[in-house]
């Protein structure tokens, strides 16, 4: 019989399909796993709402889960429940080393431009802080574009959602 | 009050895939790669937004999001005239970007405090994506507000589309898109008729016939 510890540690081996250095566990988007009998449901949140990774997630959490004997019913969760802050400290860590600069907490209040403007956003390559906002946007919809002016590099910013 | 809730879920689906698509214009003919990278993000969010209100609406339907974005005739699509026209110019598509982002948020600050949970929670995940996209419009509105020959334009733009940003949301949310805009912009806008939802201009038909060309050369069903 599959066990909730199973398909965790099933879950945990399935990489991010954009970001393989992570997994969708590190990522947080698997909000919970109950079982009944052989039946194995995921409330999944996903993260930007066009990300076409999203369908790949699911059709990956159901072959993870069938390989350890359970059948897969994948929830998708439409809320607010899922934000970068869900992302592990060990997926933070990941999305660094692999040149990714993880995304800064959720403030309480509006996000601000004039905060991603100025902000102190390390770059992942060298660790600088004397970095600009070069476009909100970037080659997903998770990413906005900085420029390190410490080792003269453009860097991939993690977008905070 | 299930006929309301689908209503409301498809205008607005409508809307962002519609807008989403409008956007996509820009794609590889943006005056800067910057604007390039931006318009296609915020293309591919908005038909994000549109593809999870299908779904929403599809599961009562008994139907699935692609037949409700793809197989209706052009005269079905309940989206505001804003998004249906074609403006590949500068100006016109900032004061549309900006009227569209600034008249989602008001819809979307009353749909969170909708007392249907699944309203609320999606408007509640959009409107965090929405963010981003109202800082860029905004930090255009400032760009060209700076100059003398983009405050003319962009003024004209906003005349223009005045009639139609007012169309894009209901009669009791419209007195804050005006406060907002004339706030924003520093002046007075014309006490104009809006153009309302369910007015099919032109390019609406067009824009159907590209967008579901590729749905319509294949049989339903078929596999990519």
């Amino acid at each position: 019989m599959v066990t909730v510890g199973d398909v965790w540690e099933a879950l945990a081996e399935i990489p991010d399909p954009e970001i393989p250095d992570i997994s969708l566990v590190d990522l947080g988007v698997i909000k919970s796993v109950t079982i009944d009998g052989p039946r194995v449901r995921i409330e999944f949140t996903p993260t930007f709402m066009g990300c076409p990774a999203l369908e790949r997630m699911q059709i990956e959490m159901t072959a993870a889960i069938e390989r350890v004997g359970g059948e897969a019913e994948i929830d998708v969760v439409l809320d607010d429940s899922w934000s970068t802050d869900r992302i592990s400290p060990a997926g933070r860590e990941k999305l660094r080393a692999a040149g990714f600069a993880p995304p800064a907490p959720r403030p309480a209040g509006k996000l601000d431009l004039v905060e991603l403007q100025r902000g102190a956003f390390r770059c992942p390559y060298c660790g600088s802080t004397d970095t600009k906002l070069e476009n909100i946007f970037g080659p997903t919809p998770c990413r906005s574009i900085r420029y390190c002016n410490g080792c003269r590099q453009p860097f991939e910013q993690f977008k905070t959602l | 009050m299930t006929r309301d809730r689908i209503e409301l879920l498809l205008s607005i689906a409508d809307d962002e895939l519609f807008l989403g698509w409008r956007n996509s214009e820009w794609t590889g003919i943006a005056p800067f790669l910057e604007e390039d990278v931006a318009f296609s993000s915020i293309a591919q969010n908005e038909i994000g937004h549109a593809r999870a209100l299908y779904e929403l609406a599809a599961a009562e339907l008994g139907t699935t999001a692609d037949e409700l974005a793809f197989d209706r005739k052009p005269e079905e699509y309940r989206c505001a005239p804003l998004v249906q026209l074609r403006r590949l110019e500068w100006a016109r598509t900032i004061a549309r970007h900006w009227l569209y982002e600034t008249a989602d948020e008001i819809r979307l600050a009353a749909l969170k405090a909708s007392d249907d949970p699944e309203i609320a929670g999606v408007a509640a995940k959009i409107d965090r994506e929405e963010a981003y996209h109202r800082m860029h419009a905004e930090m255009w509105i400032d760009r060209l507000l700076a100059s003398e020959e983009g405050r003319a334009r962009l003024n004209e733009a906003m005349d223009e589309l005045w009639p139609y940003a007012l169309g894009v949301l209901d009669d009791e949310l419209r007195p804050e898109l005006r406060r907002r805009a004339q706030e924003r912009l520093g002046r007075t806008l014309a006490d104009v008729e809006p153009i309302p939802r369910g007015v099919h201009e032109a390019e609406l038909a067009e824009l159907w016939q590209e967008m579901t060309a590729v749905r319509r050369s294949a049989p339903a069903g078929s596999q990519w």
